[in-house]
């Protein structure tokens, strides 16, 4: 009796104890990404998880696991289903998991908006037109505005919804072909000649736009811009010298963006964008092991490592770690009744969704 | 260019470079061999080793394990039927009919020396055109790969045996399987029955096995006996393998050119290289009696066409970033962990990566080559080894298989009922190859019809290039209608003849039901959702209704079969073993599951004595474990797994 009343004692000091400092030695943390191997996100998550095994106590060994099925829903479902995480576990999503959720489809089971949040990292992009459209200048815009203009789409209820709303909000007459397996198929039809607007993420438009904008044979519109430390649309610092989206839509329609369409397009924005990909525990997890977790990214953003190589993996975009991951998080999940409602039935006039 | 080349050379065989390179040819060869695994499980593998690698290691180590998995994957197709790899489900026709008739020796060596040259060809194609091959890649838009992907459907003419009917209708069963999932222009999920396993649609991998595999294991364990019964000399099969290449030398650089411009093309992915090949070859050929009986050009045609497509495969995945299929799309991914930027700038300012590349192609092509040719006298062993033991190997390789495809025992499920329809196919002589392409090609033919109408309305078929690869499309059409003969059946069935309950009927009846469920299907959709599925379905269902009710000769060819109630039942008997296996799985898990059919069945089929069918089991349960250790591949899971926690390895 007396032994195993010890025995609880000591069982209890030890679960006090690793509350106070969670040590992770010996142990291997495992990963989750959605996706497949060789994908934005598997990249993303085996650039951080050599510097997260240094920065977390213990250095545990940290082991990248792809789970790719039903667009990266199959495994947000599985992670969904992990309660009181022992800190072992760690999921990695993308635009493409938080959408589904924010348009109710009906294969998830998850809500990502009560998961603790650890890193937020943002993407951006750049779109552009034709020259054949007549457009060099945001002089021509009203010229540009009475042309049809054809645009090569994954679909409009992929992180494609984004640039398709946005130009829609702009007024302009996009056609969208669906059917693009990615922004690079969909940027050779417009090389080719048959799409006449395109949008590319940050470093395949420095790559391969960039050099049809230097050829005459593009015009830069608008980069998508990023989220500051408030919620606010600012520019993207990988293209200075274009006007956000946000910049854009006033200098078109004479005044600041508000109302149902924009708030919802601000949300998907920062799913989409913003926040593409985002790093969570499993709902229930203790809050200390969630501040480790949420220092040792702190710890990892401000290393020497991290800021000779960030630039070239990540871009130049600033990691959201702490309380801004926690606004990126609220940003990309906070919809109003009013807003879904909106998007809901612009998908399924303009784009023939089904809900 | 001629300095970088040379310097590249030099590169990859100074240092660990070349070292790397071996690493991954021999990781390649492993792959290839195991059925079901491709390049896109093996890059995902070696993907965390790659960061932070120097880059040319890391290039040679990641070519090298590509360049050789369409040659390894012979092994499989022709010692055993399964399609080593989705690039040579083709190369099982006739490679594992020559393997029947003893001649494994000689298909092997045709193939690697095929392969060889394949590999080689591609190699100086990625060298010469990937400089110049930006026009070409602009100049197949969306009608073009969709006229290119009429030309690949109309093979199936020559792929349908020797009635074009169940070709027809085999192709339709193929095309609207591949639209299972969701739909190119909406979204929309299709024909999923309600289930989320199948919002994702059918997976080449599974359709393969069930195609291919299933069935030779089937009649195989009915026949229980060795998969061949003559023993030729090994070493005349060799020198003979080589004579036929080099009597077919023509066939051999057609295929290797075909390989290459499919690999360039990207969008019409690297599992229809095998077929546009072998259909070539059919096509072309005067004499096609022999095709699918064992004929060696069949063996020739896909594994010149599977090893050139890689070095054709890398033209748009260097230039342009957009990879031709599921492996170059993971190769892709290792580029930019390199921090290599494909585009344009690859070539006129990074050249030197571009020729690691081809010149770690064309070594590892040669290594390859040469450590298959020096394995496969051992390997071809295999099918002297009576089918008792060789069989629950099989069985357990092929659901192992089926299983990675989604990591979900649905995958066993798929399997199961495709497999079954596709023994039942086989049973009575409906053309195998004709769903496959129907298949692989579907989401080609949607994808890029839907896109060329909205971008140019239906005016892009008046469009020169449209109309002439339409035109050699028909010129292929005609040639293989030419010297093609259909049978003839002196006894015409009857309209009653559908009544009489049998499983051939049944098994029309379910062809019938699945048309007619597909056409149900189309109409819940929107037009654009639906139109695709919605407009085959119809053609298929009437063309069908016509053939059962209306024609009595069409009906002959469709109803023909001689296979008697005691075959069928056989078959049945074979085919509950696979079922055995993944009903056991459900309840007890891979392992459990496997140790109990070896034992069954090596009890039923053969003599051997408690010991010896013990120390087999083991080794295949330790060989399974290693595989999936040092893969970190999973194994499926069942319920006694859910209900209590069990100890490695048998959870």
């Amino acid at each position: 009796m007396f032994k195993k009343f010890l025995l609880i004692v000591a069982a209890l000091m030890m679960s006090i104890s690793s509350s106070f400092a969670v040590d992770f030695s010996g142990k291997t943390v495992t990963w989750m990404i959605p996706f497949g191997a060789g994908g934005g996100s598997d990249k993303w998550a085996r650039y951080y998880a050599p510097m997260l095994s240094k920065a977390l106590p213990g250095n545990p060994t940290v082991v990248v696991q792809n789970c790719p099925g039903g667009n990266g829903t199959k495994c947000s479902n599985q992670f969904a289903q992990l309660k009181n995480g022992d800190g072992l576990t760690i999921l990695g999503d993308s635009g493409s998991t938080k959408i589904p959720f924010l348009l109710d489809d009906k294969r998830v089971q998850y809500n990502p908006s009560k998961w603790p949040v650890v890193l937020s990292s943002p993407t951006g992009g750049a779109a552009y037109v034709s020259t054949t459209t007549g457009y060099k200048s945001f002089a021509d815009f009203k010229k540009l505005q009475g042309k049809k203009v054809k645009y090569g789409s994954q679909g409009a209820t992929s992180l494609d919804l984004i640039p398709l709303i946005a130009f829609d909000m702009l007024g302009l007459q996009v056609e969208a072909i669906m059917g693009y397996k990615g922004r690079g198929p969909a940027r050779v039809a417009f090389e080719r000649g048959e799409m006449t607007l395109d949008y590319q993420t940050s470093s395949a438009y420095l790559k391969s736009s960039v050099p049809l904008i230097k050829e005459g044979k593009a015009t830069a519109l608008f980069s998508w811009g990023v989220l500051d430390d408030n919620g606010n649309i600012v520019r993207d610092p990988t293209f200075p010298d274009l006007p956000s989206f946000a910049e854009y839509y006033e200098k078109v329609h004479g005044k600041r963006p508000k109302g149902p369409a924009w708030s919802a397009w601000k949300t998907f924005f920062a799913s989409g964008f913003g926040g593409q990909k985002m790093v969570f525990l499993p709902e229930g997890t203790s809050p200390e092991i969630v501040k480790v977790y949420s220092d040792a990214f702190a710890k990892i953003v401000a290393s020497d490592e991290f800021k000779k190589t960030a630039e070239k993996q990540l871009g130049k975009y600033s990691q959201a770690t702490g309380k801004a991951a926690v606004v990126a998080q609220k940003e990309a999940f906070t919809i109003d009744a009013k807003s879904k409602e909106w998007i809901k039935s612009h998908l399924a006039k303009k784009y023939a969704v089904k809900f | 260019m001629f300095d970088s080349l040379i310097s590249a050379f030099v590169l990859i065989f100074s240092g660990a470079h070349f070292l790397y390179l071996l690493l991954g040819v021999v990781m390649g060869i492993f792959i290839g061999i195991l059925p079901g695994l491709g390049g896109i499980v093996g890059f995902s593998i070696l993907m965390p080793f790659i960061y932070g690698m120097d880059p040319v290691s890391a290039l040679a180590m990641l070519i090298g394990l590509i360049a050789v998995i369409p040659t390894s994957d012979t092994f499989t197709s022709v010692l055993m039927g399964i399609p080593g790899s989705s690039a040579s489900q083709a190369t099982v026709l006739d490679g594992f009919q020559l393997a029947k008739q003893g001649q494994a020796a000689r298909a092997l060596s045709a193939a690697f020396s095929a392969s060889l040259f394949g590999g080689l060809f591609g190699a100086c194609a990625l060298t010469l055109i990937v400089v110049i091959a930006k026009p070409i890649i602009l100049f197949f838009g969306s009608s073009e790969l969709f006229m290119l992907g009429i030309l690949g459907i109309s093979m199936v003419g020559v792929l349908s045996g020797d009635s074009f009917i169940k070709g027809f209708l085999a192709c339709g069963v193929g095309l609207l399987l591949g639209t299972m999932g969701s739909a190119p222009a909406t979204g929309e999920w299709r024909l999923t029955f309600g289930s989320y396993y199948l919002f994702d649609g059918l997976k080449v991998v599974t359709i393969g096995l069930a195609a291919f595999a299933v069935p030779e294991i089937c009649d195989l364990l009915r026949k229980n006996t060795t998969i061949t019964n003559k023993e030729e000399p090994l070493g005349k099969g060799w020198i003979q393998g080589l004579k036929d290449v080099i009597r077919e030398k023509w066939i051999v650089l057609r295929c290797a050119t075909i390989g290459t411009l499919v690999g360039i093309l990207p969008g019409l992915g690297g599992s229809v290289v095998d077929w546009i090949a072998y259909g070539h070859v059919v096509q072309t050929a005067k004499d096609k009696s022999n095709f699918g009986k064992g004929d060696i050009r069949g063996v020739i045609a896909p594994e010149s066409a599977n090893n050139a497509k890689e070095g054709g495969g890398l033209v748009p995945t260097i230039l342009f970033g957009i990879p031709g299929s599921g492996s170059m799309a993971v190769f892709l991914g290792g580029l930019t962990l390199l921090g290599i930027e494909p585009g344009p700038a690859l070539i006129e300012e990074d050249l030197q990566f571009t020729y690691v590349m081809v010149w770690s192609l064309a070594v590892a092509n040669v290594i390859g080559a040469g450590l298959c040719f020096a394995m496969s006298s051992k390997v071809a062993k295999i099918t002297t080894i009576p089918y008792g033991i060789l069989a629950p190997f099989m069985i357990m390789i092929i659901c192992f298989a089926a299983f990675q495809v989604t990591r979900s025992v649905f995958d066993l499920y798929t399997l199961i009922v495709l497999g079954a329809f596709c023994t039942l196919m086989k049973s009575y002589n409906w053309p195998r190859p004709a769903l496959l392409i129907g298949f692989v090609l579907s989401d080609t033919l949607e994808t890029y019809l839907y896109q060329a109408v909205q971008i140019y309305d239906w005016n892009f078929l008046t469009r020169p290039s449209v109309i002439s690869i339409f035109a050699i499309t028909l010129l292929s059409v005609f040639l293989g209608m030419r010297t093609k003969k259909e049978k003839t059946y002196d006894q015409q069935a009857n309209i009653k003849d559908l009544f009489k309950l049998n499983v051939e009927t049944v098994f029309l009846g379910i062809i019938y039901l699945f048309f007619a469920i597909t056409v149900y299907d189309s109409f819940t959709h929107n037009f654009l959702g639906g139109v695709f599925p919605g407009g085959i379905s119809v053609v298929m269902f009437a063309t069908m209704t016509y053939t059962l009710f209306f024609n009595k000769k069409w009906l002959s060819k469709a109803l023909n079969s001689n296979y008697s109630l005691e075959d069928t039942k056989d078959m049945f008997f074979a085919f509950s073993w696979i079922m055995l296996l993944v009903g056991l799985v459900s309840l007890f898990g891979f392992i459990i599951a496997i140790i109990i059919l070896f034992f069954a069945i090596m009890k039923n089929k053969t003599n051997l004595s408690l010991t010896k069918i013990s120390v087999i089991t083991f080794s295949a349960v330790v060989f399974m474990l290693i595989l999936s250790h040092f893969m970190t591949l999973d194994f499926p899971g069942g319920l006694l797994q859910e209900l209590v926690t069990l100890p490695w390895p048998l959870n």
